[in-house]
Order: structure tokens, then sequence, then C-alpha cells
């Protein structure tokens, strides 16, 4: 999975990376089994607490120590020029790191006065705040960013002799840019024979002769040179936009398919719900809304990490791949242990007893108003962002 | 100019390998400064002396067109990055070789650009990955394999990766040249890379302008302006 999927084209070197990244993948799994076990009822009581426990101290490990050092690590071996001190410096990134950690601690009332400084239950808390407030943030995009994919009654129209056109123009600044820059090729060539056979001439006369010369023909240059910037400026945009439409296209074509159709009704639904959540309208049957909100889960997983893994792909380079995995390993891991967190929102009670005990006393109220929040906050920004993005597009287009 | 008198190099790779930096470095004979991603295509214009140094020297520009992006790109991307392919006179492979993988996506970049120019009697039928040695030999286009970061490879590796690239020139047909795009010395006048560049250049002319059947235009200077 690891290799295949996230990395087809670059090597990830460090082995280190790939273990930690596999570590937290896999207790993260683990723990949602567990969740399930609960739920079937499958082990002995005393077995599943124990491994809760282990699986937490597992993770709460890994996420809090282990990899944001080694983040801290790479991106400095990253920077030539701290290159020397690599280790004194990541430990200082790490203990900063630690410092913002205890500090986002304050402002929230997650703090119990009998409990230690380094217990479970303040890690958790802080991991679950910074968990929370990311899951929350993708969701609510992810909650208004589906039906605006799938939903057909948002496309545009797109016909085939608009991408002509756009092609065409796209092909017509090239050439202009070609043209433009063999211009500046040969005048530079001039300027250089000339530059030699002014050499040859001494005297007063041939050195301003000289300087004149290659003044206009600078002059000269800099201008074309400046027509060029802003061609290729505008072949950029133009491929870009050609890029959107074929997509759009494309994406009309798929959507007359059967498949296409069938992703479209649950995008429906799925709009439907979202607008539901968000609104907050409460009361429906426990047992439905659990099941709902695991099928949310899955699929929000699965975005995640589709998103995720077309983000990377798209900013992965062979220097910070190592960082990319750690970064995509930590979030990730933040991101199973808040959602365990929230599910037991929707569980029904008898389930919660276990959760809660292995959990320690933490406000899960407090959680679940927090992830409120930061949903409705996040889901309302991108439906702004969203429409300006529509109708900017639209304008664009009769521009052409 | 007269879109006859075009001499056109594409310049193919995975991202990152050096694409802009290698145009850069052969059209103004400087190191790019400030290599960025190049979004769509960036195109350059290297002065040639064909036959230089002989009385049938002649300068011809080489348009060297380097597209940016990935084999795994969105079909999207890849029907508009098609438009570019169009009456292809020359390929320049690039491939980094630190990573394996992007001598491996050469492949595929060489299909994706010969599928769209082949020409209205040959089709040329490919399934992926999948690529036929024949196709190579008998390739109406010229190519040239190069590879980037030569510098960054360490001593003791370097036996095996010129013997991996030189199995890999041995498939397309193609000449080869390993350098680092941040030296210009590897390019210098009188070293082996330079003739080789130099002869798959003049190479890509004459199959442009000297091998076409006299009912065509006749051959024009094509140092006349625009």
């Amino acid at each position: 999975f690891f290799m295949r999927q996230l990395f087809k084209d670059y090597e990830v070197r460090q082995y280190v990376v790939q273990v930690v990244f596999s570590v937290t993948f896999a207790f993260s799994c683990t723990m949602f089994e567990l969740i399930i076990f609960e739920i079937l009822g499958a082990l002995s009581s005393s077995s599943r607490y124990f491994h809760w426990k282990l699986n937490l101290y597992v993770i709460l490990l890994v996420l809090i120590f282990v990899v944001p050092f080694y983040i801290g690590y790479f991106v400095v071996s990253n920077i030539r020029l701290l290159h020397r001190q690599r280790l004194l410096f990541a430990c200082m990134v790490w203990f900063t790191f630690m410092y913002f950690f205890w500090k986002l601690g304050d402002p929230f009332p997650i703090l119990s006065p009998k409990h230690g400084i380094l217990s479970i239950e303040q890690l958790i808390s802080r991991v679950g705040v910074i968990g929370v407030t990311l899951m929350a943030l993708l969701s609510g995009f992810g909650a208004v960013n589906c039906p605006y994919t799938y939903m057909s009654y948002f496309l545009r129209n797109v016909t085939d002799s608009d991408i002509l056109a756009l092609e065409r123009r796209l092909l017509q600044t090239m050439d202009m840019i070609v043209s433009k820059k063999k211009r500046i090729a040969m005048t530079r060539r001039q300027m250089y024979q000339r530059g030699e056979d002014q050499n040859k001439q001494t005297g007063f006369w041939g050195m301003i002769k000289s300087v004149t010369s290659t003044q206009t023909g600078s002059e000269n240059l800099s201008l074309i040179q400046q027509e060029v910037d802003a061609l290729e400026e505008l072949s950029r945009q133009l491929f870009l936009e050609t890029v959107d439409l074929q997509a759009t296209k494309e994406r009309i074509e798929y959507s007359k398919t059967f498949q296409g159709k069938y992703f479209n009704f649950l995008g429906y639904f799925f709009s439907i719900y979202c607008v539901w959540k968000i609104f907050m309208v409460k009361f429906w049957s426990q047992h439905i809304s659990f099941i709902l909100v695991g099928i949310i889960i899955v699929t929000s997983i699965r975005g995640l990490l589709i998103t995720l893994t077309k983000f990377f792909y798209a900013i992965s380079s062979s220097k910070s791949s190592n960082v990319i995995v750690l970064v995509l390993a930590q979030i990730m891991g933040m991101y199973f242990v808040s959602s365990v967190l929230l599910m037991r929102m929707s569980m029904p009670l008898e389930y919660r007893s276990i959760v809660t005990e292995v959990l320690g006393e933490l406000q899960f109220n407090f959680y679940h108003r927090w992830f409120d929040v930061i949903f409705l906050v996040s889901a309302l920004s991108s439906i702004l962002f969203l429409y300006l993005a529509h109708k900017q597009a639209p304008e664009k287009h009769m521009a052409l | 100019m007269a879109s006859l008198d075009r001499v056109k190099v594409l310049v193919l790779g995975d991202s990152g390998v050096g694409k802009s930096s290698l145009v850069h470095l052969l059209c103004q004979n400087q190191v790019l400064g400030n290599p960025s991603w190049t979004v769509g295509c960036s195109v350059d214009v290297r002065v040639q002396d064909y036959k230089e140094g002989t009385p049938e020297e002649k300068t011809f520009y080489i348009e060297l067109w380097d597209v940016g992006g990935s084999v795994g790109s969105a079909s999207s991307v890849k029907s508009t990055r098609a438009v570019f392919y169009n009456s292809v006179n020359g390929i320049i492979l690039v491939h980094d070789l630190t990573n394996k993988k992007s001598s491996q996506n050469l492949y595929r970049w060489s299909l994706e650009a010969l599928n769209k120019d082949s020409s209205p009697t040959g089709v040329i039928v490919s399934n992926g990955s999948d690529y036929d040695r024949e196709q190579f030999a008998e390739n109406p286009v010229p190519l040239l394999l190069i590879g980037t970061k030569f510098d960054q490879i360490p001593e003791n590796k370097r036996n095996e990766v010129l013997n991996r690239t030189a199995f890999l020139s041995e498939d397309f047909n193609a000449e080869e040249i390993n350098l680092d795009c941040t030296n210009p010395r590897y390019l210098a006048a009188g070293t082996s890379n330079a003739v080789k560049l130099s002869r798959f250049f003049d190479k890509v002319i004459e199959k442009r302008y000297f091998t076409r059947d006299p009912s065509q235009v006749s051959f024009v200077s094509s140092v006349s302006l625009i």
C-alpha cells in the first residue's frame, strides 16, 4: 500500500520513515478493530481492556515523541545552513513543539487537578484537541465539496469547440513566445559578434561606439524580455484553463455512465445529510445515526487519504519525501485518535462504559461542542470559497 | 516566421529531474539560478550551427519545448499536454540518475509523445507500459537520452548506474549523455558530451530539412527574420 499508492515515482530511502509510518497505520487500524469488537462483544472483556491500554500507550508515544522529533530532524537537515548541527537543532525544534503542545492545553477546560503532569489523560486531551480541530476542518470542507463535485447541477456546459478554441490560443501564444525568443537569441548573438569586432577597435571612438550600440541593444532586449515574460504567464494561465475544461468535460461524460449516476445519487443523499448536520438538528434514532456516522467516517477517511495523496503527490520532491511521509503519519494518527473520541458521541450508552474507563476522565462534552463549532465554521467558509470560485469561472469563460 | 521552418525538439521527463535547468543550460549557456515548477510548457531557443566548421555551415534555431508534469497525471492534463506534441522533430528524454523510477517512466513518456505524433499512415498500437523495441529502431524521430544529477551519485555506485543507463540507451536506440545541470563544464566545447549533443542536433536538422521528398517546399534559409 505504502510504496505503491503514495510514492509511485520517488524512492523513500530511509527505512526508519517507513517503519514509523507503518507502525502508526497499523496501530490506528487496530484501534478501529477494537471498537468494532466492542460492539460485537467478541473477545473477553479484560483482554479487550488490556489491548486498549496497550494500543493507546503506543500510539501516544509515537505521535507525541517520535514523529515530531523526526519531522524536526528532517526539516532541519533539508535546510543546508544548519547541516552541521542537525541533532542539536532537531532537539530544539522538538522542545519548541512540546512547549506549544502544553500551552495548547491552557485555554481549554481539560485540566483536572487530580492528575499529574505526564498522565495519559493530559496527553490524550491535547492530542484530541488538535485532532478534533483537524477533523472538523476536513469534514466541513468535505461535506461541502462532496456534493459540489458529484452533483451535475453544478457542472458547466463545456463543448468540444470551446476546448479547441482554447488550445488554439495556447499554441498561438507559444508561437509568439518562440518568435520573440528567436529575436532575443539573434540579437544577443549579433551583439556578441559585434562586441568581438568592437574589441578590435581601439581608441576613443571605438569605445564610445561600443558603449552606445550595446546600450540600445540591451534596451531592446529587456523590452522583448518583458514581453516574453508576460506571454509566458499568459501561456501558463491558458494551459491551466484548458486542463480545467478538459477535466470538466470528462466529468460530464463520466456522469452519463451508470457509475456516474450512482455516485450522483449518493451525492444528493450525502448533501442532504450534510446540510442536516450543518444545521445541527438533533434527534434521530441512535443506531441509525451510528451507522450513518460510521459511513461518513469511512468515506471521510477514504476522502482524506485520497486528498492527501493527491496533495502530496503534487508537492512531493525527492528532498522532502521523508518529511511528507512523517507529516502524513502524524496527521493520520491524530485523526484516528480523535475519531475514536468522537465516535463515542454516537455510540449507544452501553458501549460507552469501557471507552470512558480506558480514556479516563475527559470532558467529552467539550469536545463535541468544539467539533461542532469548528465544523460549522469550516463548512461555511468552504461554501463561501466555492461560491466565489464558481462565480469567477463563468466570468472568465464569458471573457474568452 | 513561417511555420514550415521550425525545428521542434521536445524535452520530456518526470517532474523534478531537471528539464528546465537543462534547457536553460543548453540555450543560454548559463546555469539556472532559481529552478521552479514548470506549469504547462516553456520554450527556449538554441542557436545551433549546423555542420560547424564546414563550408556548408548554417545557423538554425532549435526550439526546445520543455513540457512539465508527470506520467501519472490526470487524463485531462495529458490530453492538454498532447497539444504540444504536434510535428515534433526530435525528443530529448531526461531522467534523474539518482532515481530509478524516473528512467522507467521514460518508456511511458516516449509512448505518450510518439503516439500523439504518429503519422496518419502508421498507427502505433500500444497498451499502457508495453513498448516495442522495433518501434524505436525504425523510429523517424531522433532521440537523445540525458541523465541528470550526475554529481550526486557517490563514486562507488557510478559504474552500476552507468551500466543501467547504457541498457536504456540501447532500448531507445539513442545516444546518452550524463551530466549535472548546475555545472557547465560537462557541456564545454570539445568534451565528448558536447560532440554528442551537436551530433544529435545535426541529425534532427538533417531529418527535418534534407530528407524531405522534393515535392514539398524547397529548403529556404531559416535565418530570415520575422
